[in-house]
């Protein structure tokens, strides 16, 4: 015991109590959460510049956009999994369906997602590079079946804003934990898919023309901005539950945790946030390109420091 | 026919002997616990009082980790009891995520999500659970709540005003109910839980959720290979003070 420690008379003391339970989900729930946002933002994106410009304009983003996405999705997929105690069955979530789960219906939905988007690649890749597998039959097929690209699309754009915010209604479900509130973490889940997927697409936008490129300056500037004012609406006026104002309580009064807030909104929100202003002014791509690298880094540490820190008040 | 619990904070004396039962009974492995038994200290010395809090799980009728769990390992029995069935279980955690009252464990000889179930083995054959037959006070009452001529029934309605249950603003409706208890030994943050400050032991965290000894990729291999026999000294030897800086909180 600290002996310098200062107990108020009114409060009472635990004395002898079991070890609990620290950090449930840590790490790899809050990068499966990043890499899904970048999975679904660069699909929400891309459907975005692809309805205001003309394909011309962004050469890359009919085999890009699938590219990144079907990446960051196995990230995802496969960190859901690793995360699991028993991975191997994960199949019961097929054989064994619990339709009030939100895990449930946020599985079934990602893997359609998945596998939508795996054949956006293969149809965007083997488009893009007509001399890949031509002696292939399944690439000649797949090239015959070309159109299919442009009818799937809408649905992917459809599911990808489920997909996106599912896992908020995960953490509303996990009603121990009172900082997660659904309006909010919906909505900002909808945001960080934004942040990460403009993010995502400005490294790969060295060849696309200035206006697609403003646009996608805009998008990372407006959701960092509104992400932004979320988390500082949260972090400093969230009164009214016990459990949340003990939680804030513990961040505020300093520790790692209040470091890592800070440095998640430095890195994902404020430094973007200008680089991007200034960007829209005068254009300059070397630094929206670091600030696209920092708004990935500060995303993991602000959804890191938010899945962990309920996490560390006692529930009995 | 809707079982619930009753424990009487005013009869407590914190002997412990229903936590061992617990233990025994379900062969509850080392580092979890279905039912514990709290000791909180209220006043400044000379006016002190000590107070002894049985937990475990609520068998909430409007359980969270029944709703949550994506496979129904966790699922109501016709009693009311909210069972779970370990081999279905993918150890996802979200029950434990989800349980307002920090009643699941994650087995480390199992890597399944576990909990107290009532003892619903014994209520199966006509017995009462083990930690009320281990109780030298009969401060655990166990029964049928809505036959109004049970014990548990009778004594709620003795104890009415007195009667309650933890958490009610979550809407859970738990069918474990305590009468004598107040905010400081019923409300998690109504008192201090100071890392390292302890009678007999260290309050602390545990260091691991689940299995200590097995990497991420003996999940994978376990179930196909096999997992290395774990006896009761691995457990001991687990790393489990209050070193690990991130699992420390500041005692709200």
């Amino acid at each position: 015991m600290d002996h310098g420690t200062v107990i108020e008379a009114t409060k009472a003391v635990v004395t002898l109590d079991v070890a609990l339970p620290g950090i449930i989900w840590g790490w790899m729930i809050t990068l499966n959460m990043w890499a899904k946002s970048i999975g679904t933002g660069v699909i929400l994106v891309g459907a975005f510049l692809l309805y205001r410009h003309k394909k011309e304009d962004m050469p890359n983003l009919r085999w890009m956009m699938p590219l990144i996405s079907f990446i960051a999705l196995n990230v995802f997929l496969l960190f859901t999994l690793v995360d699991l105690h028993q991975p191997l069955r994960m199949v019961n979530i097929f054989l064994h369906p619990h339709w009030t789960s939100a895990i449930t219906v946020g599985a079934w939905m990602a893997s359609l997602f998945t596998g939508l988007v795996t054949l956006m690649l293969a149809i965007g890749v083997l488009d893009a590079f007509p001399e890949l597998g031509r002696h292939l039959g399944i690439a000649k097929k797949i090239r015959e079946k070309s159109s299919l690209y442009e009818k799937v699309f809408p649905f992917v754009v459809f599911l990808a804003l489920p997909v996106t915010m599912y896992t908020a209604i995960i953490m509303a479900e996990a009603s121990a934990r009172e900082l997660w509130a659904a309006p909010a973490e919906l909505v900002q889940m909808l945001f960080a898919a934004f942040m990460v997927g403009s993010a995502s697409l400005i490294l790969i936008s060295e060849k696309w023309s200035a206006e697609a490129r403003r646009d996608l300056t805009l998008i990372l500037a407006l959701s960092v901005a509104l992400s932004f004012t979320m988390y500082m609406g949260e972090y400093f006026f969230s009164f009214k539950a016990a459990e949340v104002e003990a939680t804030l309580a513990y961040v505020h009064s300093g520790g790692s945790y209040n470091t890592q807030f800070w440095a998640a909104m430095v890195l994902g929100y404020i430094i973007p946030f200008f680089i991007a202003m200034g960007s829209l002014k005068v254009e300059n791509r070397t630094m929206l390109k670091f600030a696209a690298v920092t708004t990935f880094i500060g995303l993991y540490l602000a959804k890191s420091t938010w899945l962990e820190i309920p996490q560390m008040i006692p529930l009995s | 026919m809707k079982l619930g619990f009753l424990v009487d904070l005013n009869l407590c004396m914190g002997c412990k002997g229903c936590e061992i039962a617990c233990k025994v009974e379900n062969e509850v492995p080392l580092s979890s616990w279905r039912l514990r038994v709290k000791y909180i200290d209220i006043g400044t010395f000379p006016d002190t009082s000590r107070s002894f809090t049985p937990l475990r799980c609520n068998h909430c009728e409007n359980a969270p980790c029944e709703r949550i769990c994506p496979v129904s390992a966790l699922h109501y029995l016709d009693n009311g009891i909210v069972n779970i069935d370990s081999s279905r279980c993918i150890g996802c955690a979200g029950c434990m995520m989800a349980c307002p009252y920090g009643a699941i464990y994650m087995d480390p000889e199992s890597n399944t999500a576990d909990k107290c179930t009532y003892c619903a083995h014994r209520i199966e054959s006509g017995m009462m659970p083990a930690c009320v037959v281990a109780c030298p006070v009969e401060a655990n009452i166990f029964g049928d709540v809505e036959d109004e001529k049970s014990h548990i029934s009778r004594y709620i309605m003795e104890h009415q005003g007195d009667v309650q249950v933890r958490k009610p603003e979550k809407h859970t409706n738990p069918k474990h109910y305590y009468v004598g208890g107040g905010n400081q030994t019923l409300n998690p943050l109504a008192h201090e839980r100071i890392e390292g400050y302890g009678l007999f032991n260290n309050i602390t965290h545990l260091d691991t959720i689940g299995d200590p000894h097995h990497s991420i990729l003996d999940r994978f291999t376990g179930p196909i290979f096999g997992h290395e026999h774990l006896d009761n000294k691995s457990f001991i030897d687990m790393d489990n003070d209050d070193s690990h800086e991130s699992h420390e909180e500041g005692g709200h």
